[in-house]
């Protein structure tokens, strides 16, 4: 008995402290003159209610000090404000600086983490990592090789640190980590090796694994309840994903979750999505090989998941899922709803219910995607939800060995990872986008463990009959699913955006420059070019009264492989080879931080 | 395991003509005969064959498909490099063959201050090592610009000596 009563004491404490945490990193979020997490709130919204620098004055903006990181690979993510501490990261070896803002950015500690220099090997399109998170006094770093770590945000002393997978199958990590209640929520990388995605919930304390939810194979592995869990409000019965597969494909099934996660404290739900099925090449996995390409709703104590909509079913062009969900609150046909908004790969942006999971909008974000005539959106049609396919850009239809040209976007997606960001007030989002397209030609691969596993040749190019760059940065309604304004630009916009207060929004180019604009118009306000191309998200912060806006260059990732010697579109003649510009010719690599403000 | 055993042999055959230090006197590029739908160097080093109407060869054809599918996500399109690693149609020209099949197949390691570069080993990799010649004609054919960027346009077609060798190679 007294065992007995101890243990319930113990289990009180801990739920008591389950609690504290929870509402400890809502607390650090609400304040507005910090960034806690790497997607501004849970809602992913990258909104600040910062307004001293404001659409009337950011053409004064200046450089007000910078930071070299030490490593030259591409630079995602950005860096954290927690009171007078900013915390900087890097790709490989994932160093983490704490930079004392109080005595003028002085380093308080540095951590890098010892890391078998083979991961780098099995990172598909470099080693970049999207940063730290912060949560109930302690920095969460995901590392390359997959190791978790929590250090303590005063002292970077390690207090734990845990495995996620194993780099020698492939598996590895570029993404953040989300804290939520008492745990941490982890993904993980490497769709292009055959690895079978899974989402991990540690507790924050410890480090001890919570749940994990597969994306792929049998009902106990991916956490679904075959009669509670529904798909556009169907419940979506028993073995979802196995019989979606041929034989043990899905073992080696890919969707993995290599993006950002939000979160509904009220719902207890967290949002992500599942990327490619593996291989490219659609021949050798039949079905719809569910969940890749998924959006996901789970309870985010247990992982069970609540709902989930597969965007494409069959994926036959690299279309990942794995982009961020943007939460708001927005009237809809009178009504205040909870809404998700996602802008996948594919290029269609959805509107959706959060709570049920109902579909409310699905339209192209880009006039140049081509591969769908659209959604089905007729809940009593056989393919409610299903995107029709255009046959002749079907690389499944074209078959295996045939080089299937002109589709767009191209694997890359009409937008990436890099995250969009949400006015409340223009309920505008603002989107980074890729304005490119490509020849696919999928054929048989076979599948070693830790190898690569992909299995079609992609040539891309900048969208046909178009302004001739390869990306865009646009302005979205997501209740009538129009653009209000687009900005073309020479290449991809490869930065996450930030909207303010002040009615600015901000973003970063492949070229370099940080980007002002009107929340309002698009009308550019500002430009400053930084010493390298910027794949990194624009954050602010508050110090000391002062508003600042900081922003990683360092130019890489998925945008400096494809980009960097210029793209080549064969359709149009050996004559127009090589006409296309070399990001190149324009910036080289160097991990620096560049942090503005208005002047004295 | 045919893989290798042709590695060796034509390894043995290049020490019997002088080693190494006498290779790199020679033209490493042109082809000197034809064997089964492969082309050759005097040396018997595996090449490409570019007709007057940029008709290619098998191999340097299939090279471009198993280069963009292996290779082209670290190196970049043609290899031309990238941000993050370097431009292999110069690898092909400047390295010798044996010296590039050993970087594929056991890869190489540049960690230090500077650089941050690592090359997997591919040795146990079928979709690389059995096409492992179709991709370093089809770089060296790039290098040498007798093959422009983009998808090359005609090409001969896959000879049964080529099939049967890919058949084996893959245990098909």
């Amino acid at each position: 008995m007294k065992t007995f009563m101890t243990l319930t004491s113990v289990l009180a404490m801990t739920a008591a402290g389950a609690a504290m945490a929870s509402e400890s990193v809502q607390a650090e979020i609400d304040k507005p003159e910090q960034w806690v997490l790497q997607t501004g709130d849970y809602k992913n919204q990258r909104f600040s209610k910062l307004d001293q620098i404001n659409k009337d004055n950011v053409d004064d903006l200046q450089v007000a000090w910078t930071f070299s990181t030490g490593v030259l690979r591409g630079h995602e993510g950005s860096p954290l404000v927690v009171g007078d501490t900013m915390y900087v990261h890097t790709p490989f070896p994932n160093i983490v600086y704490a930079l004392d803002l109080a005595n003028d950015g002085r380093i308080k500690w540095k951590y890098e983490p010892k890391q078998n220099a083979d991961v780098i090997g099995v990172m598909c399109c470099d080693t970049v990592n999207r940063g730290v998170a912060y949560g109930d006094g302690k920095i969460f770093l995901h590392q390359a090789d997959t190791r978790v770590v929590a250090l303590d945000a005063e002292t970077g002393e390690e207090l734990w640190g845990v495995m996620n997978g194993d780099p020698a199958k492939g598996e590895t990590n570029t993404a953040t980590v989300m804290p939520v209640g008492d745990k941490i929520i982890v993904g993980i990388s490497g769709g292009e090796f055959g690895v079978q995605g899974h989402v991990t919930a540690y507790d924050m304390e410890t480090g001890e694994m919570a749940w994990r939810a597969y994306s792929t194979g049998p009902d106990d592995q991916i956490l679904f309840d075959p009669e509670t869990t529904t798909e556009l409000g169907k419940v979506v019965g028993a073995d979802s994903s196995l019989n979606s597969w041929e034989g043990d494909q899905w073992k080696i099934g890919g969707g993995t979750t290599w993006g950002w996660y939000s979160y509904d404290a009220e719902e207890n739900l967290i949002y992500y999505g599942s990327g490619n099925p593996s291989t490219w090449n659609p021949a050798q996995r039949p079905g719809d090989n569910k969940w890749s390409m998924t959006i996901f709703a789970r309870d985010a104590d247990t992982g069970m998941a609540k709902w989930v909509y597969q965007m494409t079913p069959h994926d036959e062009w690299d279309y990942d899922g794995i982009n961020e969900m943007i939460l708001t609150e927005q009237e809809v046909d009178g009504e205040m709803r909870k809404l998700l908004t996602h802008f996948d790969r594919n290029g269609l942006a959805y509107t959706m219910d959060r709570v049920t999971g109902e579909l409310l909008l699905a339209e192209k974000y880009d006039p140049a995607v081509n591969w769908t005539s659209g959604v089905d959106m007729d809940p009593n049609s056989e393919t409610y939800g299903r995107p029709a396919v255009v046959a002749e850009y079907s690389t499944e239809q074209n078959g295996e060995d045939v080089n299937s040209t002109g589709i767009c976007p191209a694997a890359l997606g009409s937008k990436d990872q890099q995250p969009a960001a949400y006015h409340p007030d223009t309920q505008m989002f603002y989107v980074p986008t890729n304005h490119v397209c490509m020849d696919y030609e999928p054929f048989r691969v076979s599948y070693t463990a830790g190898q690569p596993y992909v299995g079609a040749t992609l040539a891309m190019y900048p969208a046909p009959d178009s302004h001739g760059g390869m990306g865009n940065f646009i302005a979205w309604d997501n209740l009538k699913g129009e653009i209000k304004w687009s900005i073309p630009e020479q290449f991809s916009v490869w930065s996450g955006a930030l909207a303010t207060a002040g009615d600015v929004v901000f973003y970063g180019t492949l070229e370099g420059y940080l980007k002002a604009v009107d929340a309002e118009t698009g009308d550019e306000l500002y430009r400053f070019k930084t010493p390298s191309g910027i794949i990194g998200n624009v954050m602010t912060y508050e110090q000391d009264g002062k508003q600042y806006v900081a922003v990683l260059s360092g130019v890489g990732g998925w945008a400096g492989i494809g980009l960097a010697a210029g793209l080549t579109n064969p359709n149009d003649g050996l004559g127009a080879v090589g006409g296309y510009s070399s990001l190149s010719d324009y910036t080289a690599l160097g991990g620096q931080l560049t942090v503005f403000a208005l002047p004295d | 395991m045919k893989f290798t055993v042709s590695v060796l042999a034509a390894g043995l055959a290049v020490a019997a003509l002088g080693g190494p230090a006498a290779a790199q006197e020679v033209d490493n590029l042109t082809a000197a005969y034809e064997e089964g739908g492969r082309y050759y160097t005097e040396d018997d080093v595996p090449t490409y064959n570019v007709g007057e109407d940029g008709t290619v060869d098998w191999l340097t054809y299939s090279g471009f498909r198993r280069y963009h599918s292996e290779c082209h996500v670290c190196h970049g399109p043609e290899g031309e490099g990238s941000s993050y690693a370097p431009a292999l149609k110069e690898s092909a020209v400047d390295m010798d063959y044996y010296d590039f099949l050993d970087v594929v197949t056991n890869g190489r390691q540049k960690v230090n201050a500077a650089e941050n570069s690592v090359m997997p080993a591919f040795g146990d990799n079928p979709n690389v090592m059995c096409y492992i010649d179709d991709i370093y004609v089809y770089l060296k054919a790039r290098g040498a610009d007798v093959v422009p960027r983009g998808r090359p346009g005609g090409r001969e077609d896959k000879s049964d000596d080529i099939r049967a060798a890919e058949e084996a190679c893959l245990g098909m």
